[in-house]
Order: C-alpha cells, then structure tokens, then sequence
C-alpha cells in the first residue's frame, strides 16, 4: 500500500511465522475461522491461532460459560474443541483456502498429551504451535506448568525437542514475574512468546449468592486487561531478544498500536471478534492509517518505539 | 446468512412495569427472518455493555420493512436500549439462528409460552399456515400480562394461567396443556420459556406421543457460532441417554436456539 509517495510494508516475520500483516486472531474467540467468513474476508488477516485443541476431543464446562463484567467479560468455555486429529483432517483443508498463517494452540492434560500434540502437528501443514500453558478454566493439567518459570521452561523444552515448527508459548498473567518468566520460555527454545492469556476473576450473582459462571471462577478479556497486558508486553519485550506478540483487550488499531510501541512485533484480538466481527480487519486499517498518517513504512518503525518518562 | 447491520429505531414503547417494545426499521431482517431467530444487538457504542444482547423477534412487518422485539429491562444492556429514541441507530447482528420448523404438514399445532419466552412465538402464529393455532401462556402475575390482544388475534383459541391466580386459570399453563392433551391432538408443540417449564413440555409431550420443539436459551458471546460459549447438553441420538460419550454440547446460537425436545437434555 502507499503513503505519501513511500509503500507501506505490513509484513513481519515472527521467530521463522512469516505474516502478511501483524494482526492475528486470538484462540477461542475465532474458532477455526468457519463462522467469520460470513463477515469478512480472511485473507485479509496475517494469521489465526485457532481454538485451543486437546488430544482428545473435548466437551468444555457445563454453562453458564460467561459473565460480562465492566469493560470486559469472564469466560469459563473450557477448551470445548473436536481434538487435535479432527483438527487436521477437518480444518486445515479450509483454512489452507486463504493464504493465512494457521497457528495450532495447544493445551495438555498432561505433558504427555503436550508431546503427543507436538508430534502430530509437526508432521501438520500449519504454520507454527502455540503453547497454551494458561487456561484457568480446565481443573487438571495446563495450568500447573504456566504459574512457574521452572514449569514453563520444563514444558518448553520438551515440546521443542518434537518440533522444528515457530513455536510461540502464550504467557499466563497470574505470575509473579513476567520478566522471569519469559526468560524462562526464551531459555528453553521458544522462537516467540505471546501474552496475555486470561487473567483470573470471578462474578457473583447477588440474588441467588452463587458465582455466574457454573466454573465458578473464568479467564477475565477484553478492553478491562488492556492496561495490565500493555504493561506486561513491555516487560516481556524488555526481558528477551526473542519477538513478543501482544494481546489482551484490543479493540481497535490504536489499541494495537499501544502494544506495539511496547514492544510487540505482531498482536493478536481476541474478544473484540465475539462483538464486531470484522474487529480484526479494523484493527488491520487503524494500524495502517496510523502508519500513513505518521509517514511510517514498516512495523519495525513502530516496535519497540516506546520511550519511558523516567 | 447473517449480516452486521445498523438498524433505525422507530418506537420505543413500555408496555408494563420493565417490559418494552422496541419497534426497528430494517430492509434486511424484515426480509429475512424466521419465527425463532434472534438478532444480538450492541446497546452502546463502547465498553459500558461491551457484549452484544441477543433479543428473539417478536413480530415481523416484511411489508413495510420493520420488526418488533420485546425485552425485560433488567441490567445495563437493557437499560441503554429502554432509552434509545427514534432515529437512533443501532448496531445489529442478525437473524441469527435456526428458526422453527413450521413445515405446512403441521396443521394443527400449538404454541407454549411462560412469561418472556412468549414473544417470539407471536411471530411463529403469525407466519404460521396451520389451520389450528392454539396459544398457551403463562405469566407470574395479572400485571405481567403482555400482548394479549395480539396472541387473541394471531391463534385460534387462546388460553391463558397466571401462578398467583390474578387473571385466567390459577395455576401453570403447562397443566392445561395436559389435561387438553388427554381429548385433543396437536402435529408440534412449540414451546419458548424458563428452562424449568421446558423440561415439563417436552416431557408432557412425550407422554402424549406429541411432537415438540423448544427454543433454548443461554447466556451467549458471540452469538454466530464462534466461541462457544453458550453451550447446551443434547443427545448424540434421539434415543441416547444422560451419560458420558452419549451427549455433547451443542451450542444455542448456531445448533439452536430452536431444538427437538427429544434431543435436549435438561439438567
């Protein structure tokens, strides 16, 4: 595209995922894609990490699985997906239709689980692996490896040695240290890192004094986590050489455009697609018209590009 | 195929104590509509109700390209649309869903409803071809009463039960349903409520060896089949059983929210 007499190059190349553009689809807000084509034009996005995928398949928790709360909602879905081999016959074939990158997320139950997923999906034609190591919705399993830096690396480092795919590992909030922790996945031979996943809330229903969500508890998104995400990015960005992928609350290009400055290399919008379909494809033109209106020609004029007061 | 549009309200109405009709101009839904479907509807423009409310539509006007839709005004959502005016425009996904099945074979048929689940069966009469329309509804209270008139006009016969006995029969609806089911025949049952009364129509139906289809309802996100938030237990096969491998969820918005009550479990 052009601006003022310069073109304007939009792709970025993410530890080996080479995208068209920065915006990707956040897992579980996209499915695999099916229901979005009635809206918009997936060609149109860098790439989509698809729902969450487990060996086996899963039904997910029993409703209610959301509670809106200000500015941004619970959910408790649970990793309801068909398993990582329906996956593959049934969805690749309709996504490899657009020329999109396919990232695969994936959650175990048990680090066995993880391998197997590594394997299957390294012989796979998608395009990277991200590691879910995050969802506070599943009682057993992936939670317990994504609070520690030592549970992150151990993870890591075993999910590495099955595959040669990017492999992004999708960071938890809920820790002390995010600086530690991305240290830890960098460490281990994660070619990116991407946050945040969910950050842990609940809802309660005053009237009948019970939590919303039958969870109980459920993962809190949307514009809410913004500032705790943007914050988080940073120091992840500033903390490893590998490249980030920002995401927590985007609801718009300029929102993109925050985590981006904070270090980002790509950014992925979740929430916003259950609200506005087209949200990725609007965050893609408000990032662009930020570049056209800056004179700016590449992504890496603006990541990183952030300057602290102090 | 669902679009993404901006409706133009036409009529804001309180019709009684927290029940509103809001009457919406709209080529797109107008036209394409079914009795069942619902739109999802952004309340705002921002992050005040940050999530899409999903109303059923309640009538249709495909002639002069305007819908009904009737909500209870119970939180934030609903709140900002009790204050919309005319002119106002407003974000629309729809029609979303799968509709009732009112294929012509059913010709003697009736609808059940219980307090806000009677609205979009008021559209189901009104398109419906049956010979015999007969309306159940039932409401907690005289005041809670809506759209009798226009039940009374789209049904062949209409009858009405009231918990607190302040008007019609004292009692459930669902109680006259039976005792009507022992002397007549109904093709389908069409029911639409809280999920408690649901579960006894499907199963009065089934004791009458009655056809009958529910319109479920569930807490939703997206409300167009992605995110898979707004799950419901059904039966792999009609004649499965509540235990593991022979239910899945299925999902309101895209499977639903119309489905067999054979094939829902209710739990």
């Amino acid at each position: 595209m052009k601006g003022q007499g310069h073109d304007i190059d939009m792709a970025v190349n993410i530890g080996g995922l080479q995208l068209k553009n920065p915006v990707i689809a956040a897992s579980g807000t996209f499915g695999f894609g099916r229901e979005h084509t009635g809206f918009i034009d997936l060609n149109r996005l860098g790439g989509i990490s698809v729902k969450g995928l487990t060996l086996e398949q899963r039904q997910g928790n029993k409703p209610p699985r959301v509670a809106e709360t200000p500015g941004g909602m619970l959910n408790s879905v649970g990793l309801q997906n068909p398993g990582v081999r329906a996956f593959i016959r049934d969805e690749i074939p309709f996504l490899r239709q657009y020329s999109i990158a396919i990232i695969a997320n994936i959650a175990g139950n048990t680090i066995d689980e993880y391998c197997q997923m590594a394997e299957i999906l390294s012989e796979a034609d998608i395009d990277a692996i991200e590691l879910n190591v995050s969802c506070p919705n599943v009682k057993a399993g992936c939670m317990v490896f994504g609070n520690t830096a030592a549970g992150i690396a151990e993870i890591t480092e075993l999910v590495r040695k099955r595959t040669s795919k990017p492999l992004i590992v999708k960071l938890t909030p809920n820790v002390l240290s995010i600086p530690e922790i991305a240290r830890a996945a960098e460490g281990a031979g994660a070619d990116c890192i991407s946050l945040i996943n969910t950050l842990l809330g609940m809802a309660i229903d005053i009237e009948t004094r019970r939590p919303i969500l039958y969870n109980n508890t459920g993962g809190l998104s949307g514009p809410a986590v913004k500032p705790i995400a943007v914050r988080m990015v940073y120091e992840a960005a500033q903390a490893v050489r590998i490249p980030v992928i920002g995401m927590g609350g985007i609801m718009k290009g300029s929102d993109a455009i925050e985590f981006l400055l904070a270090g980002a290399s790509a950014v992925m919008v979740g929430t916003a697609n259950m609200i506005y379909p087209d949200a990725c494809v609007r965050t893609l033109e408000g990032i662009e018209q930020y570049m056209e209106s800056h004179s700016l020609t590449s992504i890496a004029d603006i990541s990183g590009k952030l300057e602290l007061n102090t | 195929m669902a679009k993404q549009i901006m409706d133009t309200v036409l009529r804001v109405e309180e019709l009684t104590e927290d029940i509103y009709r809001m009457t919406m101009s709209s080529e797109f839904i107008s036209k394409n509509a079914l009795p069942g479907q619902f739109v999802n509807i952004k309340c705002c423009e921002g992050e005040q109700a940050l999530l899409r409310r999903p109303v059923s539509i309640c009538q249709l006007d495909r002639g002069n390209g305007t819908y009904d839709i009737l909500f209870q005004k119970k939180g934030t959502g609903t709140a900002l649309l009790t204050c919309k005016k005319s002119g106002d425009r407003l974000d629309v996904l729809g029609p979303l869903g799968n509709g009732f099945d009112l294929n012509e074979k059913y010709q003697r048929i009736a609808v059940v409803g219980g307090g806000i689940g009677v609205f979009p069966l008021l559209f189901l009469l009104q398109e419906s071809k049956a010979a015999y329309k007969n309306a159940y509804l039932g409401f907690r209270s005289a005041d809670l009463i809506v759209l009798e008139k226009e039940f009374g006009r789209s049904a062949t016969s209409l009858k009405i039960a009231t918990d607190d006995g302040s008007y019609g029969t004292h009692g459930y609806i669902t109680e006259i349903l039976k005792k009507d089911l022992l002397s007549c025949h109904y093709d389908m049952i069409y029911a639409c409520g809280p999920t408690v009364m649901l579960s006894t129509i499907a199963r009065i139906a089934d004791e009458s060896g009655t056809q009958c289809q529910v319109s479920l309802e569930q807490r939703m996100g997206c409300g167009f089949g992605a995110c898979l938030i707004c799950a419901c237990k059904t039966k792999i096969k009609s004649d499965a059983v509540d235990k593991d491998g022979q239910w899945h969820y299925s999902h309101v918005c895209k499977d639903g929210p119309v489905f067999n009550s054979k094939d829902v479990i209710f739990d």
